[in-house]
């Protein structure tokens, strides 16, 4: 194992090395983008409430007097330096923006991250376990129905449902925003309670769909392992149906779910801009979206910089993953 | 399997319409989709009124669901029914076109790439890589926000967002394709590359792609009306489908329907898409047995 | 060396539910296997010899797979089949142990083989706890010891490895060590050489062989070379259509085959390079088993074939040899039609006594 876990670090060093071209091409990407558009960024303030000093100050912000190669490099050294400029729209740096958002987005698609693997696995699981049955069945069409809501209106359908005055107060939980009114006054216990019970109607909206994209795709990977010859093996050994399946199914079965949680991330990182917005969530994805209807391109381009640097590195953390659960890639 | 030979790809296609039609919950995703697009076509039969009538607001508007009415009515009094029915055209106009588009691009990057290969194959896939790892909602909004939006800017958005998964599936078949005989065969014969590509590598590429196609249907759908719905979509007083969840939203407590009805419709299109994409999977590709 | 009868196999039945109707893959196999002996169940593959090993264990898949009421399979005269699946269990890796014809694909690939072997010994507690060693230490042992005993050099070491780390010998070694583990009376070996290089195959037979001589464990030996059943068996059967078409000591069969299939099988020339393509001299294949031949099974594929073959030949004792050899085929009944015709002089394989 030690040798193992040596081969793991050496593994993650690679690939972080791999990722920096793809770090240097999203921000080439967005400086390509924020010049496509038509005239420049500051004329989307020319409005007559804007003074015209604001607007210099925003071109010289954006470097926009310069030539365009001058520009492009400035461009790549603010990103690398962690300088995104001054947000017009909330009148502090991007980068105070920024840190106030990105906690929240992450502890919201960690969450349903979470819930994706674990209840997408589970239900496959039992489906495979069960196949043809009658709960089969009922499973496959509801996953295929849940795979097909769009996140946006299951959040207003569980907000509907969560406000309905038939609920016993039990069973009613938050339908915005991360914390309630008097936060400040709870115990630490009451504090991390409140967080949670604020989080499961937006986890739920945003990871469902792709739970149930996850049990149809573990359904068949779990099939397919059940009729592998080590599972022959397992029940020849004598071991407990329970053990063959839980052990020595499943593990197998997960190698090629783990890879498909990479193809997934980006869908939550997309998803939690319309999700925050239902809920009122703030972090990075409303900020985003603030910023593109209030015209604040500096957080603009800084957040769509993040969600590229977040889908990176969650993509390495599902190569890691991946190498963690099959100890073939581990050689490689 | 793709059959090779011109002479058994006739019944290869009888033995998979075959399995199609076996297959209970594809035909039911087909006779559903073809509803659809019926509706979508005949949209001023099947709607009981105008979508966009106005008459007497403070008396017609925020009405819960009645024969006159089968969805209720929304703040303007305007039959929500009528509007679902509409926002089908739109729906299915966008998905339809912003796939062709996607599926252009990708097959193109795909079989230049793969037939090419070298340094170009290495580029192209790289810059697919690049794409991919933006989550493709932040890309759209980010490139709706630069310019105005409207239906035609939504759909080629779409569609340039949405090719970098076909690319990968098609670069991978023509690698795979490439190498088998008949290809070889063709090459000693003398053909041009072009004509390689054309009449040998195309036609096998094509099951894949159809079942991609079917399924982006359904994902580019899920995405317009999430555009839509951020307002950053198909402009009111347009109808669609996700800008008519939004409407809704505000009131959403004391008038459910307004929000309901046209996420179902969402939801119906979308699992009517993804039922015949299954079908299909299962009926061109028999390795693809679960 | 053969003494009492151990596994009794009557009448098994199994058959598979298929598009085309029932397959009959195993359609009244009766055999036993007695203490200390090796018994070599020979036949092509889709004869029906692996789905008799599973209907033993109890291991056929249900569905599509059933055994049909009437068949019996009895362990030292107790009833396996319809036994609870608690018993079935103990018997399963405890009694009656199993090793498959993969290698590569038999063991578990994300578990080292350490932990894959452990496992049996853990669930058939053949272990014994030294005075002050905890459990998992004593489990921990005794599975490096039999690493050991398979003939895996440095075990400590190997214990810790993932199959894919080890080669095709070593993966059936470490089967061979899981399956013996808890010291069954029985070994299932299902193609236990087939996948190996010819001299890992040698080494593989040889460390069976001086394992059945320390342990006392009976081999039921499923192969379709007849090299190894000439290397290790004491008595044969002859696997066709899902039925037994001859059982016979091995010298006698090699020396005088009585049944047309047994005498094509041997004609065969073993190709050591090419090892698949070894049964090429008997013509045709192997039908589907849902649409076995009218009357005697291998009869489309038969050189003394005639009309009396459309009707299904009984298992009859040999006339000379008494109830030790029997076969299947009316060419005991009218032994005149063997001459001019067959598959031409037989070659015996190298090592036949």
């Amino acid at each position: 194992m030690a040798s193992g876990g040596c081969a793991l670090i050496r593994f993650a060093l690679r690939r972080l090395l791999q990722a920096v071209p793809i770090l240097v091409g999203i921000v080439t990407l967005i400086f390509l983008l924020l010049h496509l558009a038509p005239g420049d960024a500051a004329t989307a303030y020319f409005n007559p409430n804007v003074s015209p000093e604001i607007i210099d100050r925003m071109r010289e912000n954006l470097g926009l007097d310069r030539p365009i190669h001058e520009q492009y490099f400035r461009w790549l050294r603010a990103f690398f330096t962690g300088d995104f400029g001054y947000s017009f729209g909330q009148h502090r740096p991007v980068s105070a923006v920024l840190a106030d958002a990105l906690p929240n987005t992450l502890v919201l698609s960690g969450v349903s991250l979470v819930l994706i693997f674990v209840v997408g696995c589970a239900v496959g699981a039992v489906q495979a376990v069960r196949q043809y049955s009658k709960l089969d069945n009922v499973l496959t069409f509801t996953s295929l129905f849940v795979y097909s809501m769009p996140g946006f209106w299951l959040g207003l359908m569980l907000i509907l449902a969560f406000s309905s005055p038939a609920l016993p107060d039990a069973l009613r939980l938050p339908i915005s925003g991360v914390t309630s009114i008097g936060y400040e006054f709870m115990g630490p216990l009451g504090k991390l309670l409140d967080r949670a019970r604020h989080l499961v109607l937006p986890s739920v909206a945003l990871g469902i769909a792709s739970a149930a994209g996850v049990a149809r795709y573990m359904r068949g990977s779990m099939l397919e392992v059940i009729g592998q010859d080590y599972i022959r093996t397992a029940r020849a050994k004598g071991l407990p149906e329970r053990q063959v399946i839980l052990k020595h199914a499943l593990r197998n079965a997960l190698v090629p779910i783990v890879s498909l949680l990479g193809l997934y991330v980006p869908l939550l990182f997309g998803g939690s801009v319309v999700i925050e917005v239902v809920f009122s969530w703030p972090g990075m994805g409303r900020a985003l979206y603030n910023a593109i209807l209030g015209r604040d391109y500096p957080v603009v381009m800084a957040a769509s910089f993040f969600f590229g640097v977040l889908v990176l590195a969650a993509n390495l953390v599902v190569d890691l993953l991946y190498a963690a659960v099959d100890p073939r890639i581990r050689r490689a | 399997m793709s059959a090779p030979m011109t002479g058994s790809r006739r019944s290869v296609r009888r033995e998979a319409w075959r399995r199609f039609m076996r297959h209970r919950q594809a035909v039911l995703g087909l006779l559903l989709t073809v509803l659809l697009a019926l509706t979508a076509l005949m949209a001023p039969l099947v709607a009981p009124h105008d979508p966009d009538e106005q008459t007497d607001i403070v008396a017609t508007r925020y009405q819960p669901p009645s024969v006159e009415h089968p969805m209720g009515t929304d703040r303007f009094g305007r039959d929500v029914f009528s509007r679902v029915v509409y926002g089908a055209r739109i729906s299915l106009m966008i998905g339809f076109l912003a796939v062709a588009i996607a599926i252009s691009i990708g097959t193109a990057v795909g079989a230049i790439a793969g037939f090419l290969g070298g340094w170009l194959d290495t580029t192209l896939m790289r810059g697919v890589d690049l794409l991919l790892s933006f989550p493709r909602l932040v890309l759209l909004i980010t490139l709706v926000a630069l310019f105005e939006p409207s239906i035609a800017l939504i759909t080629l958005v779409l569609g340039l967002t949405g090719w970098m998964g076909t690319s990968r599936i098609v670069r991978g078949q023509v690698l795979t394709v490439r190498e088998m005989e008949y290809v070889t065969a063709a090459r000693v014969l003398g053909f041009g590359q072009a004509r390689i590509l054309v009449r040998h590598i195309l036609p096998n590429v094509l099951t894949p792609v159809i079942v991609a196609a079917t399924l982006g249907i359904g994902n580019t759908i899920l995405a317009e009306a999430a555009l839509s719905f951020l307002g950053l979509g198909v402009q009111p007083p347009t109808a669609s489908w996700g800008n008519m969840v939004a409407s809704g939203r505000d009131t959403m407590l004391n008038a459910w329907w307004i929000t309901t009805f046209p996420g179902l419709a969402i939801v119906l299109t979308v699992m009517s898409f993804n039922l015949v994409g299954d079908g299909l999977r299962d009926a061109l590709d028999p390795r693809h047995v679960v | 060396m053969t003494g009492e009868p151990l596994l009794e196999v009557r009448s098994l039945r199994t058959y598979f539910a298929t598009e085309q109707g029932d397959a009959r893959a195993v359609d009244g196999v009766s055999f036993e296997v007695r203490e200390g002996e090796t018994l070599a169940l020979v036949g092509e593959s889709g004869c029906g010899k692996s789905v008799t090993a599973l209907s033993i264990l109890g291991l056929v898949p249900e569905p599509p797979g059933r055994v049909l009421p009437g068949s019996s399979v009895r362990l030292r005269g107790e009833e396996l089949v319809g036994a609870s699946e608690t018993r079935l269990r103990e018997i399963r890796g405890g009694e009656i142990g199993m090793i498959f014809q993969e290698p590569m694909t038999s063991l578990n690939p994300v578990f080292t083989v350490g932990n894959q072997v452990s496992e049996a010994i853990r669930e058939h507690q053949s272990f014994a706890r030294r005075p002050g060693e905890s459990r998992s230490a004593a489990i921990r042992r005794t599975t490096i010891e039999w690493l050991g005993r398979v003939g895996i050099s440095e075990p400590e070491l190997r214990h810790g490895y993932y199959p894919h780390q080890l080669s095709g010998g070593m993966r059936q070694r470490v089967m061979i060590a899981m399956a013996l583990s808890a010291r069954p009376a029985v070994l299932i070996a299902d193609e236990p050489t087939t996948a190996l290089d010819v001299t890992v195959q040698a080494q593989i037979l040889r460390l069976l062989a001086s394992l059945q001589e320390e342990l006392g464990t009976a081999i039921l030996l499923i192969t379709h070379d007849l090299g190894v059943v000439a290397q290790t068996a004491d008595r044969v059967l002859v696997m066709y259509g899902g039925q037994i078409v001859e059982e016979a000591p091995v010298a006698p069969l090699f020396r005088e085959p009585r049944h047309p299939y047994t005498e094509g099988l041997l004609h065969a020339v073993p190709d050591l390079y090419r090892r698949r393509a070894r049964l090429a001299e008997i013509p045709g294949s192997v039908p589907h088993a849902a649409a076995w031949p009218e009357g005697c099974r291998f009869r489309p594929r038969c050189p003394y074939a005639w009309e009396r073959c459309f009707e299904p030949p009984p298992l009859v004792a040999g006339s000379a040899e008494g109830p030790a050899r029997q076969d299947r085929c009316w060419l005991e009944e009218e032994p005149k039609r063997r001459a001019g015709a067959g598959f031409g002089v037989a070659v015996r394989p190298a090592g036949s006594p």
